[in-house]
């Protein structure tokens, strides 16, 4: 065993140090590395990393969350069937998919006046259940006491019905009926359905066109008709020649209406021919109407691949199709639509005028005081809370310009207004004032930036100061052009607050570009993706059924936003590539 | 290089032959009687008279500064674009003054081309460039303005270079080439002078030489007033030359008499690289 040396080590040398010193020594170098490594900046690029990083993190969790919470309510959840026994109640039977699960406090239920249990542990499970029937139970949903409810199993046999209103029905299917008489029971009922929901879905499709494109081109005409008949009037030329002449063409719409009015009794007749009774999980019975039906399916005896399918199916149906049953059902297609032209309409008005405003500000105003007061009034422009704007556009676009409009040129139509009221035009309007300065700044800069070389060697060559600008500076300052108007279109389409002055409203009859003469009606209000997720989540009837809505479209305004971006992002480097010569 | 600018140049070291050439015989195409310049309060140019002789090539030298840019500038009008640009005085093209009242100088500007410091070729195919001047007089018929390319691509040759991508980007030049190419462009409207400013300052050696070369060339048929910074170069490519020393016409000669037996002091200190 080697005995205990109590003497300080020794180094190579063979000088000794006191212990104390090396420790003064060690913190020295301690504080000598901190300050190096303060010096080497790298505690500089960690903060610049960790900004970039927390940046990056917020945006990738932001379109996450409302990825995974949208696009998760379109997958086909199994439906679980159970027995509920509230403690001092005859038990029920419950029927529906459950949609969340949470843990509360006994005390909590027991003071919302449940007969729960005062013994036993803090906490109780709470299931959110979507058990649809509402024109049985009165609502969609139902919260239950996780541990009363008993017997819990997926019966493959439980069918769901996506309906065009009351929601969707949950429960067994007993048989189909064609003019009130069976036409199969049981197994075989199955089978039978889903080949009729074909024939109704073909059927629905007609009846739409019939109703929106036939007899709208009928209305749109009759209409045309009022107006001229009104107008003639108005002017004093209504005599008896004009007057048979507009009855004549009068009665040919009418005896077109009537068919169409025919063709539209004999299929809805059609349409109700079939039926189907169903009973719910806790016994009653009900019949029906397929017509009522959009779509029948067994989730608990779905394959993978089905529930793919359906899910794709139920996308597809949400991006392409119109809402149902106050948007909280089926699809957001003419928010979609309407989006993607007030936004078209505002990049066609606001190019131009910021475009032509920044090169008279940059090109032909002199520098002086007035030039940069004016320039400092644009910037702040773009500062302005955008309902400010929403309250300009309603009291200058629309009561002022509109109704001149209106008085000018539609005065037949009054006091109907035509253009005295919110509508598309003044929406994009509206957005296009709103978004004019960012595109003054950002051509203003690209102008800035064009090398003087250029200009003097187009001034050299015998070029007018309008020749060398037409020529040469505003296709090399088009990419910049393009980068203001991709800021414009980024600000002006996901702009919520003043267009719910303008012309957007919850639920708009039709779109605003058809087939109808002047085919875009720049007059009609549109429906908008930014306002379709405020009326979703806050003002409709059923909460808890919109609240997925409300994320799915939320992502989907980002996604169209996104898809405007980057076709602008790739024209301006089309330009840019072709006039890189900014290096001069 | 040092030891050549301690004394005056060889020129016969230059490759140059004595010419013989006097002032006072030339045909005039610039008259300038007697011009001063203001930028706002302060004068650059202070009473400049001279006369500019026809098709030959008259070179401006001088240190940094001294208004030998801002002289060639007042020939086309350039300067008009500098805030504050005042000018007191007259010049005469063929006997008439530039800076009178309605003066058309997008006109003048054709009459009287000019090539910048750095290559400034537009982002646009070769050809374009070359008819850019063209166009802007409106010829748009495709066979005058091919016929109109050869020729200019030819005369600042550089035809034979680049007749396979006409249509491709000018951008894609080398430096030279794309000077050779402002050249081009600035011929292809048929000035009657062309001024050059600093043509070869941001070119390389070999570059340099081919635009020098074909400034002699261009000599035959155009009035060339030159703005360098090498006085080599003033002595290879020019018959007469201007000495400028603080906005001040300081001498103004032929050019072998300027280089080997100069009259003023200054210039001889000048080109004997006392200053500068």
């Amino acid at each position: 065993m080697r005995r205990y040396d109590p003497r300080p080590p020794v180094g190579l040398s063979g000088e000794t140090r006191p212990l104390s010193g090396r420790v003064q020594g060690e913190r020295a170098v301690k504080r000598d590395s901190l300050s190096n490594w303060f010096k080497s900046g790298a505690p500089w690029v960690w903060l610049n990393a960790g900004a970039v990083s927390i940046a990056v993190i917020m945006t990738v969790g932001l379109l996450a969350v409302i990825a995974v919470r949208g696009f998760g309510h379109f997958w086909p959840a199994d439906v679980l069937e159970a027995r509920y026994t509230v403690p001092g109640q005859p038990a029920k039977v419950l029927a529906g998919e459950q949609v969340e699960a949470e843990q509360v406090p006994r005390a909590r239920l027991a003071a919302a006046g449940l007969p729960v249990n005062v013994e036993g542990g803090e906490f109780m499970t709470r299931e959110l259940l979507k058990v649809g029937n509402r024109e049985l139970y009165g609502a969609d949903f139902s919260w239950v006491v996780g541990e009363w409810l008993g017997d819990t199993h997926r019966p493959a046999e439980l069918m769901v019905l996506e309906r065009r209103d009351w929601g969707n029905f949950y429960g067994y299917l007993l048989e189909v009926r064609e003019n009130g008489q069976p036409v199969a029971q049981g197994d075989a009922a199955w089978g039978e359905l889903q080949g009729r929901l074909h024939r109704v879905d073909a059927l629905y499709d007609q009846l739409q066109r019939v109703q929106k494109t036939d007899i709208g081109r009928v209305n749109h005409g009759l209409e045309r008709l009022r107006l001229e008949s009104r107008r003639l009037a108005l002017q004093g030329k209504l005599d008896d020649a004009a007057q048979a002449e507009l009855d004549a063409e009068r009665d040919g719409w009418t005896a077109q209406y009537q068919d169409l009015e025919n063709r539209l009794a004999e299929l809805n007749r059609e349409f109700d021919r079939d039926s189907l009774t169903v009973r719910t999980a806790d016994g009653q019975e009900q019949e029906i109407r397929l017509g009522k039906i959009v779509r029948a399916y067994r989730p608990n005896a779905m394959s993978l691949p089905q529930k793919f399918a359906f899910y794709f199916a139920k996308l597809w149906e949400f991006v392409s199709d119109e809402p149902r049953e106050a948007n909280t059902e089926g699809g957001v297609f003419p928010a979609i639509f309407g989006t993607v032209m007030m936004t078209l309409i505002m990049a066609i008005i606001v190019t131009p005028f910021g475009v032509l405003a920044a090169i008279y500000l940059r090109e032909y105003a002199r520098q002086g005081p007035l030039t940069r007061i004016i320039r400092i009034a644009v910037n702040n422009l773009a500062g302005v809370p955008a309902i400010v704007y929403g309250v300009f556009g309603l009291g200058f676009f629309v009561y002022v310009l509109g109704g001149s409009l209106d008085r000018l040129f539609f005065p037949e139509a009054a006091p109907a207004p035509t253009f005295g009221t919110p509508g598309l035009l003044w929406a994009s309007l509206t957005l296009a004032i709103l978004a004019v300065p960012v595109v003054i700044v950002a051509t203003e800069e690209g102008l800035a930036r064009i090398p003087r070389s250029l200009r003097e060697g187009s001034l050299a060559l015998g070029a007018t100061k309008a020749e060398t600008l037409w020529k040469v500076v505003l296709p090399m300052a088009s990419p910049a052009m393009m980068t203001g108007l991709i800021l414009a279109v980024a600000r002006a389409a996901g702009e919520v607050a003043p267009l719910m002055l303008v012309g957007v409203v919850k639920l708009a009859p039709s779109l605003p570009l058809d087939g109808n003469y002047p085919y875009l009606h720049l007059d009609q209000k549109i429906m908008h993706l930014g306002f379709h997720i405020y009326d979703v989540g806050f003002q409709s009837p059923n909460v808890e059924a919109a609240r997925p809505l409300v994320y799915a479209t939320a992502l989907l305004l980002v996604l169209v936003i996104a898809l405007l971006n980057l076709s602008a992002v790739f024209i301006r480097n089309h330009l840019r590539e072709k006039y890189k010569a900014l290096d001069h | 290089m040092a030891d050549l600018h301690t004394r005056p140049l060889d020129m016969a070291a230059l490759g140059r032959g004595k010419q013989n050439l006097r002032l006072a015989d030339e045909a005039v195409a610039l008259e300038v009687p007697g011009l001063n310049l203001f930028y706002g309060e302060k004068q650059a140019l202070f009473d400049v008279a001279l006369n500019i002789p026809k098709q030959r090539v008259t070179a401006f030298i001088g240190p940094s500064g001294c208004g030998k840019s801002t002289l060639l500038r007042t020939f086309n009008r350039m300067n008009d674009l500098v805030d504050g640009c005042r000018v007191d005085g007259q010049i005469l093209l063929d006997g008439h003054d530039i800076y009178r009242k309605g003066e058309d100088v997008a006109e003048l500007r054709r009459r009287v081309g000019m090539v910048f410091q750095k290559p400034n070729p537009f982002p646009k195919s070769i050809y374009e460039n070359v008819v850019y001047g063209l166009r802007i007089q409106g010829i748009n018929q495709k066979r005058v303005l091919d016929e109109a390319v050869e020729w200019a691509l030819k005369s600042a040759a550089l035809w034979d270079e680049v007749k396979d991508r006409l249509h491709e980007s000018a951008l894609g030049l080398s430096g030279g080439q794309q000077q050779r190419l402002v050249i081009a462009r600035t011929v292809a409207v048929q000035p009657e002078v062309l001024l050059l400013d600093e043509p070869c300052s941001a070119l390389d050696p070999i570059s340099t030489l081919k635009v020098e070369e074909l400034i002699y060339e261009l000599k035959a048929n155009y009035t060339i007033v030159i703005v360098t910074h090498n006085m080599q170069q003033a002595a290879r490519v020019s018959d007469y030359t201007a000495f400028m020393y603080m906005g001040k016409l300081i001498e103004y000669g032929d050019t072998d008499t300027l280089f080997t037996n100069p009259a003023k002091k200054h210039t001889e200190d000048y080109i004997t690289g006392r200053y500068g």
